[in-house]
């Protein structure tokens, strides 16, 4: 049994093609919003709560950092290099990238049974116990179960369902909300998040939240097995299959 | 060659020159319905051609979001600009009663303005917001009269599809389409917040596009240009925005 086991795994990829195809699109895209994001930041690192905010008003905080316009008092005796051309176009380039992969995911997810299979956690492993099992064995730094290179457990399931389906939503709301085009044709996108500079601070929340996810994740694929988890998520396969 | 390797390279030819037509119509209907921006070459030019064109399609008669008398920003910010010059100062000095807009280009009875016969034009105000590019913002109400009743008095002709319009600063020009520059709320504004027009905030006259973001509203503006095309402007690429790096489309 254990050898026919084997072999049936040898012949399905542990990811399909899809799935990966998507995946390093949207690291690509991610990577790209990130950096340009920044120095998007760097030209204004203050954040406001409302419809409005600028240097004459009280910030809601302040990102310790020199900033790449005269005009903002950062305490700091020099101004950086402005970089928001090239930020800007490939800001909204990378992002395009993002949303077109995101809907042919989210197309492929729902069709292919992929979310109801692979990303939802079945009821029995949802209960408190189940939950805090999978805590318990992480931060007891426990290896990974032998079946978990071919199935995600709840906390996995749990995360990237935040990922897909809450912070990626958002993170792309709050960044149209900043739109004036959008803001005219949508106006209640902006109203409901609270005005267009509370839109920019909590893209600046939700993207910190992904890079967060992004850290964990990278960690956690390296604590796995960092040449076996890049494998199966860039060929299909997992070597488990050769042993 | 086996059969399922034809039938494979069939399909994926089919495929290619499918998909190649594809990209080649929606082009073609992008050309047609103005759904281009003058800046879609180079690095940067798909996402620009989405932005503009999806923009474009969504919103070409939303109008910008008004607000109340008692949401105008106590502090607004007028952001730094390069300094005037002498020849500003002495058409400040004279209250700027020998500062003139031209309009030209394709109209039917091209016409230089004072800044008095502006005022004279129907008054409309708008209480908008104004974002900067740098992420910064203010509400203010903005004076003065829609761009198209001055289209309409010098008779814009059919095949007019962008606007030019040029600042006292040499190095600060832009242009919008029609869609933007016949819009109800695009206004050659001459008063701010019940009053007049600060020098800082564009005076005597700044072209207020509250669709886009800050950098399109043009202070100091001396000409307007109605066009069909915009490659004989500068380098060709829609507005001095681009040139310096920036995109000419800033509805995002």
């Amino acid at each position: 049994m254990a050898i026919l086991g084997v072999a049936r795994r040898a012949v399905t990829a542990r990811h399909s093609a899809v799935v990966r195809t998507t995946h390093w699109l949207t690291t690509l895209a991610f990577l790209a919003l990130l950096v340009t994001g920044v120095e998007i930041l760097i030209s204004h690192p203050r954040f406001y709560w409302g419809e409005y905010g600028n240097i004459l008003t009280t910030p809601l905080f302040k990102i310790p950092i020199p900033a790449s316009r005269g005009t903002v008092p950062t305490g700091y005796g020099y101004v950086l290099p402005d970089q928001n051309g090239w930020s800007r176009y490939l800001h909204f380039q990378a992002a395009w990238v993002a949303v077109l992969t995101g809907l042919l995911y989210a197309a492929f997810g729902v069709f292919s049974g992929h979310f109801r299979r692979n990303l939802l956690p079945a009821r029995s492993d949802l209960s408190l116990t189940g939950v805090t099992s999978v805590i318990a064995r992480h931060l007891r730094f426990k290896r990974a179960s032998e079946d978990e290179p071919w199935s995600y457990n709840v906390l996995q399931r749990l995360t990237y369902l935040l990922v897909v389906f809450v912070l990626f939503p958002l993170v792309i709301w709050t960044g149209l909300a900043m739109s004036p085009a959008i803001a005219s044709a949508f106006p209640a996108a902006v109203i409901v998040l609270g005005g267009q500079q509370s839109a920019r601070t909590l893209h600046f929340f939700v993207s910190i939240a992904l890079v967060l996810f992004l850290l964990v994740h990278v960690a956690m694929v390296c604590l796995a097995g960092f040449r076996q988890r890049m494998r199966a998520m860039t060929t299909g396969r997992s070597a488990t299959n050769m042993e | 060659m086996s059969k399922v390797s034809r039938r494979k390279l069939i399909s994926g030819g089919l495929a290619v020159a499918g998909g190649a037509s594809g990209i080649a119509v929606a082009a073609k209907l992008a050309r047609r319905y103005g759904l281009i921006p003058p800046d879609a070459g180079g690095l940067y030019g798909p996402g620009e051609m989405l932005t503009y064109a999806a923009q474009r399609v969504l919103t070409r008669h939303s109008l910008a979001r008004e607000f109340s008398p008692s949401q105008i920003s106590t502090k607004p910010f007028a952001n730094a600009v390069d300094p005037l010059g002498e020849t500003f100062k002495q058409l400040q000095g004279g209250g700027f009663a020998d500062w003139r807009l031209a309009v030209d280009g394709m109209v039917a009875r091209p016409a230089s303005f004072s800044v008095a016969e502006i005022k004279s034009f129907p008054r409309r105000s708008q209480i908008t917001h104004l974002a900067c590019e740098e992420g910064w913002s203010y509400i203010a109400e903005w004076i003065g009269v829609p761009l198209s009743y001055i289209l309409d008095a010098v008779g814009t002709l059919p095949q007019a599809r962008y606007v030019v319009y040029r600042s006292f600063q040499p190095d600060w020009w832009e242009s919008i389409d029609m869609a933007d520059a016949l819009h109800p709320q695009t206004f050659v504004t001459h008063g701010m917040n019940d009053g007049g027009l600060p020098v800082a905030f564009g005076g005597p006259l700044r072209l207020r596009v509250p669709r886009q973001l800050g950098y399109k509203s043009v202070k100091y503006i001396t000409r307007l240009t109605v066009t069909d095309s915009l490659k004989r402007f500068g380098k060709g690429l829609g507005s001095a925005a681009p040139e310096g790096g920036y995109a000419w489309y800033a509805g995002i």
